[in-house]
């Protein structure tokens, strides 16, 4: 296995809560309470999780754009959360992120050119003055854009064209990790594919591993080695892509998994389906012991009181880290690898590339009126 | 299928040659265009941005060399047809004369110096202070937002006419004082006592700007403090306050005659609408010429800035299209 890169140790993130004239801390929102993983090099680590559940504060913290209330992260053996002046800025050029909102995370006053040279403005010892105009250029012939449009200004694109804007901007200081925030999120399925597809071809080329946070599923898996599963700041779940969904061992991802759509109608209403009662609770307030305890349909008095470990637990073939007590595997269905893409490829109507490029360039159009 | 499927992934653009250049509607969308370039394009419209520019660019130029619009010296005085009315002959005096005998129409081009002088500087002067402060408050927040801002809602407290006149008969003018001592006392009270709204304004600006993800990238990319403030929030935070200035710098034009008028503003022998139209006052029914035509002038100068600053507000609005 390659060497790690990445470690969250322990993270915790708490946010206060102020009350009265006096400000007084009445409470903490702990939005990461607890979260471990590695990040190996050239692999990626998907976290999935529903809203709230601290998945981006996560990435938020790997990034140091949020101090973490305790824990570290170690990034090639030296503590990134202790770093400080010129050590963080050199850091800084390994970690970079890539943001879900392709609308807001361009600057609308500056041009293309502009924000992927950034990078270059700022470590300006990587790229000599005069070459940074031709990096740039390079930068967005590798994401798929066209070098002579370094002069347009965000608006100018559509959804997938800027979010390939921001990788390139993400890419700029060839980074070893790349954070990625809901990247896809926020774009039309077939949009999606394209990024999905772009991602994976700039990890084999530059050798990047990604944090790939999402919260769809089918998506996660079609792109991640590894995935972890977060509820209520901490991380249920985690091991290997088919570990964690052909065979999850946490109640939690049971239910998430048995939520996913299947796009198969004849496996309609043979699967099993587990409905999850009541919402989440509140992170202000989380449930003593286990979180997942007042909605799980396993809970004992056990779970009440006693936090589950993350640790390694038999899924029925091998083992991988779950923290339930009560671990053990369940097949939900067979979830086939349905990202986008591949949703494509398989399907009986294929589309022609014609039809394909069509749908890719509807949204420019939109754009721009 | 697949390898087709690839290329389109990988060469987007080039497969369908900048989409965005087809505009489907709006007319003649045919290169660049950013919020500034379309607002250009609403403003050029808009019959009411030329007059109020052409009002401002008038007085402006009556500003800067008023021996253009009169050869007469405003400062020749002669009792013996003091408040003559306007007489209305070739070379006669068409505004007519004041008290003093002093040419109203000489008097009147050459006061525009002063309120145009007042107005600027005053917008300047406030406007750096509120951005300064608003975005700092802003960017740290914390204690020091804290701290600023209520310093801000001390100032915004004192009403304005009260701390004008506490300010302007604290520090009088006497008859030494010279002409850019008395203007520039003006535009420090106007200053001193208009920047919390400019500054409020711009926190809030900033506040909203902050959170968007190209700050966080910025962030994340190591950028410091003032390259975030200077590249990314101040281009994209600025343009209600720009907006606002313009409003206020007509605003701050009536404030200085208001307190020419109280005798307290700009005073002799410094020459100025305020103090015109406060000299002739006492006069309106026996020679109401000597107040018109100053009041005249100082409407329309007012009203060409404040109809500037609202047709460029509604320009830069894109909800207003």
């Amino acid at each position: 296995m390659p060497e790690v890169i990445l470690s969250a140790q322990n993270l915790v993130k708490h946010y206060p809560i102020r009350t009265g004239v006096m400000r007084r801390v009445t409470g903490q929102v702990k939005a990461v309470d607890g979260v471990s993983f590695e990040l190996h090099q050239g692999e990626t680590l998907g976290i999935v999780g529903e809203s709230g559940c601290g998945k981006s504060t996560l990435g938020r913290l790997l990034m140091r754009l949020e101090e973490p209330t305790s824990g570290s992260v170690i990034f090639q053996g030296a503590d990134w959360s202790a770093a400080r002046g010129a050590d963080m800025r050199r850091i800084r050029r390994d970690i970079q992120i890539v943001f879900q909102d392709p609308y807001t995370s361009l600057n609308p006053r500056m041009t293309v050119g502009d924000i992927v040279g950034e990078p270059f403005e700022i470590h300006s010892d990587v790229v000599p003055a005069d070459k940074r105009r031709a990096r740039v250029q390079e930068l967005l012939e590798l994401v798929g854009l066209n070098p002579e449009h370094i002069h347009r200004y965000p608006h100018q694109f559509s959804g997938g064209q800027r979010q390939r804007i921001g990788i390139a901007r993400g890419i700029a200081l060839n980074p070893k990790v790349l954070v990625c925030d809901e990247p896809v999120s926020a774009l039309d399925v077939s949009v999606q594919a394209q990024v999905v597809n772009l991602m994976e071809k700039l990890q084999k080329e530059l050798g990047l591993a990604y944090v790939f946070i999402a919260h769809d599923l089918s998506v996660v898996r079609h792109i991640s080695d590894r995935v972890g599963v977060m509820y209520l700041g901490k991380m249920a779940e985690l091991g290997e892509e088919d570990q964690v969904y052909d065979r999850p061992t946490h109640p939690y991802t049971q239910a998430l998994l048995s939520a996913v759509p299947v796009p198969d109608p004849t496996l309609r209403g043979k699967r099993t389906q587990i409905v999850l009662t009541g919402d989440v609770p509140s992170p202000a307030n989380p449930p003593a012991g286990c979180r997942f305890h007042t909605r799980c349909w396993k809970a004992q008095d056990r779970c009440k009181s006693e936090v589950p470990e993350l640790i390694m637990r038999a899924d029925g073939v091998g083992e991988h880290e779950s923290a339930c007590h009560f671990a053990e595997p369940q097949t939900i269905v067979e979830v086939k690898d349905v990202s986008a893409s591949q949703g494509v490829e398989e399907s009986p109507a294929v589309l022609t590339a014609d039809q394909v490029e069509a749908i890719g360039t509807e949204p420019s159009q939109e754009s721009s009126t | 299928m697949t390898d087709a499927l690839k290329s389109s992934e990988t060469s987007p653009v080039s497969g369908a040659p900048a989409p965005v250049l087809k505009a489907p509607e709006g007319g003649d969308a045919s290169e660049a265009r950013s919020l500034a370039s379309d607002a250009w394009r609403e403003l050029r419209r808009r019959p009411l941005f030329w007059i109020s520019l052409g009002i401002i660019a008038l007085f402006v130029l009556m500003a800067v060399v008023p021996q253009l619009f009169t050869r007469l010296d405003p400062t020749a005085a002669s009792l013996s047809r003091g408040s003559d009315p306007p007489e209305f002959t070739w070379d006669g005096a068409w505004f007519g004369y004041d008290l003093q005998g002093y040419d109203i129409y000489a008097r009147t081009i050459y006061g525009a110096r002063a309120s145009i002088l007042v107005g600027v500087f005053a917008t300047i002067l406030t406007s750096l202070i509120g951005v300064v402060i608003g975005t700092i408050s802003a960017y740290y927040g914390g204690w020091l937002d804290s701290l600023m801002m209520r310093v801000t809602d001390i100032f915004f407290a004192i009403p304005f006419l009260l701390g004008g006149i506490l300010f302007m008969t604290t520090f009088a003018n006497d008859e030494n004082s010279g002409y850019f001592l008395i203007v520039g006392k003006v535009v420090l009270v106007l200053a001193i006592l208009g920047w919390p709204s400019i500054a409020r304004l711009m926190r809030g600006s900033v506040l909203q700007v902050k959170p968007n993800e190209y700050v966080q990238a910025a962030r994340a990319l190591g950028a410091s403090p003032w390259r975030v403030i200077r590249s990314h929030i101040l281009p994209n935070a600025m343009a209600p306050v720009l907006i606002v200035s313009m409003i206020n710098l007509g605003a701050y034009i009536s404030a200085e005659a208001s307190l020419s008028f109280l005798g307290i503003g700009l005073t002799p022998p410094a020459i100025s609408w305020g103090v015109a139209i406060s000299d002739s006052l006492t006069y309106i029914e026996t020679a109401p010429h000597m107040l018109i035509f100053p009041s005249i002038f100082l409407s329309l100068t007012v009203l060409g800035f404040i109809m500037l600053g609202d047709v460029v507000r509604d320009a830069f609005d894109p909800k207003t299209r």
